[in-house]
């Protein structure tokens, strides 16, 4: 009894630390479904929303504000940087370069990177500044199933109902609406989605903006794990491998990729990590992901490439 | 013979049928040192359909692409609507009525039939991003009253049984009609049909010829078409012009066309 305990332990803290991988992964999903590009700038994104949302509440509550109200007040506040960083990209990064080559918005989202981290970083600062919006605390649940229960962490709990609720709802967004088809349309043709009268430059702002937002919510569960500090913008490195599982223009497959790589790297270092020495955990999902690509390169979720010849 | 005169259901008043509705003036249009157009002027009358001919590389495209303003010529003139410009912008074109098909089918391949044509109603469509964001409010109401417009263009083009299907799997003849009910999505007033049936069979041209010439006269919709099979172009087109190395070598109607000795040289070669 003790070792199922044990595995549900083990697997239900995976499975919620994958949905945490997932949201980062969302951001990437969401840019290459709406515009075909790569935003390698996506980790950034995470960071530059944390620094904004940390610093500013900070500063609220440092100002003698009720807690909640600065929650809200920071949080406009961040919504309102990455909005602004949303239009400056279009503006002056991919803007010049409508109907280029999607290697090429790869490589320009490269450059934004590093813009964004040393911005950031000159804005808002560079310590570790630690976020407490989430409860943090340990909650054992099926005590009288097993002897001292499972152990489930809350901010884990938090952050996969914050990801289903995004879900559902970036899925009618791009799905039912007019702006999400033609999200859709910009990411399939530009010639085409230009000569229906689809404003390029306002849903490619739109796409950004949405990016942005979901970096936030990221940003509000990692910065409330790890505290906001540089090493959030390696989180976009973990999210490759989520991404290549999931599909990379699948929004649930951002999520079931998650779920993929957090319960795996976690089973697989409890109980291989014992037979071949440990670590397992940070490379575990490359291995994963090296051998999906081998079997179904699109991801358990990506669209079927269609290519006529 | 169809004049362009007495077409049922023509509101647009700025533009009476039979006046011109589009005029291009001395366009030059280079890229680098390759002349794609060379100091071409015609236009197009309200109601007609005008046809573009000419052999391979005659300039054809790079004239439909000044006109919708993907491309923007050196020297010359557009004039929409008695409204003159040096350039058009594809967003502009597009508000103001023109639409096209393109050569090569630029449809939005991992979308349905339906999310196609839907995309064509962009412009129509009105309500807020926040509207749409929380999916309540104007944005449902109009998604309803837009999809029934849709079903409409579809019923039209007798593409019902593939409404749902992703256009990327759907063969090339459909794919083509699919595209002109996106661009009939945006109730234009200038229709641009680039080589509407190249690579389709018999039945698939005269499917398309009938959609081309109900969609003229139904709804009154002027267009300009780039066609290579003549027996479709003298059979649809009121006026045809002719191109070739990016000049305009006859302007007329089919049969003045048809009998121009330059057209001929143009089309057969001509020894010298």
């Amino acid at each position: 009894m003790a070792s199922l305990g044990n595995f549900i332990e083990v697997l239900s803290g995976g499975l919620l630390a994958g949905v945490l991988y997932s949201l980062v992964a969302l951001g990437f999903v969401l840019i290459f479904k709406a515009s075909g590009v790569f935003n390698f700038a996506q980790g950034s994104m995470v960071l530059l929303a944390g620094l904004a949302l940390v610093r500013s509440l900070d500063f609220l509550v440092a100002h003698s504000m009720p807690f909640a109200v600065a929650v809200v007040g920071a949080l406009l506040f961040a919504s309102l940087v990455m909005a602004f960083t949303a239009w400056v990209i279009e503006r002056f990064v991919l803007g010049p370069l409508v109907n280029q080559d999607g290697l090429t918005l790869f490589m320009s989202t490269i450059g934004a990177t590093f813009i964004i981290e040393g911005a950031a970083q000159l804005a808002f600062g560079s310590d570790v500044y630690p976020l407490k919006l989430y409860p943090t605390d340990a909650w054992f649940a099926l005590q009288s199933l097993f002897p001292g229960g499972v152990l489930v962490n809350k901010l884990d709990v938090w952050g996969g109902l914050i990801a289903a609720f995004l879900v559902a709802g970036l899925a009618i967004f791009f799905q039912r609406t007019k702006t999400g088809r033609a999200l859709r349309a910009v990411a399939d043709d530009h010639a085409a989605a230009q000569s229906v009268g689809i404003p390029i430059s306002w849903i490619w702002f739109v796409v950004w903006l949405v990016a942005g937002l979901v970096a936030l919510v990221a940003a509000t569960v990692w910065g409330t794990k790890l505290g906001v500090q540089f090493s959030i913008t390696f989180l976009a490195l973990k999210a490759l491998p989520v991404l290549i599982i999931g599909g990379l223009t699948s929004v649930p497959g951002a999520i079931v990729g998650g779920l993929i790589v957090g319960a795996g790297e976690k089973l697989a270092e409890a109980y291989l990590g014992p037979l071949i020495g440990g670590g397992i955990e940070y490379w575990f999902a490359f291995v994963l992901a090296l051998a999906v690509l081998l079997v179904r390169p699109q991801g358990v979720f990506g669209e079927r490439i269609i290519e006529r010849i | 013979m169809r004049t362009g005169v007495d077409k049922p259901n023509d509101t647009s008043g700025t533009i009476a049928p039979g006046e011109v509705l589009l005029a291009v003036e001395h366009v030059v249009l280079s890229f680098g040192g390759v002349k794609a157009i060379r100091d071409v002027s015609f236009d197009i009358r309200k109601g007609e359909v005008r046809a573009i001919i000419g052999p391979n590389g005659a300039g054809k495209t790079s004239m439909l692409n000044v006109i919708n303003g993907f491309y923007h010529p050196q020297t010359g003139t557009i004039t929409y609507k008695g409204d003159p410009r040096q350039r058009m912008r594809p967003y502009i074109a597009a508000t103001q009525g023109i639409a096209r098909t393109f050569q090569n089918v630029a449809l939005f391949k991992g979308m349905s039939t339906l999310d196609n044509i839907m995309a064509g109603r962009t412009l129509k469509m009105s309500n807020s991003l926040f509207s749409q964001a929380v999916y309540w409010g104007s944005a449902l109401k109009q998604e309803i009253e837009h999809r029934e417009v849709v079903e409409k263009i579809i019923d039209f083009l007798e593409i019902q049984a593939i409404r749902k299907t992703p256009v990327g799997k759907l063969p090339y003849g459909l794919q083509k009609r699919v595209e002109l009910g996106r661009a009939l999505a945006t109730e234009p007033e200038l229709l641009l049909l680039d080589e509407p049936m190249a690579g389709m069979n018999l039945e698939e041209k005269q499917d398309m010829s009938r959609f081309i010439i109900d969609i003229n006269q139904q709804l009154g919709t002027t267009m300009a078409l780039i066609e290579h099979d003549m027996g479709v172009v003298m059979d649809l087109s009121d006026r045809v012009a002719v191109l070739e190395y990016g000049q305009l070598i006859a302007d007329g109607t089919p049969d003045e066309v048809q009998k121009n000795q330059r057209v001929i040289d143009a089309y057969l070669g001509v020894s010298h």
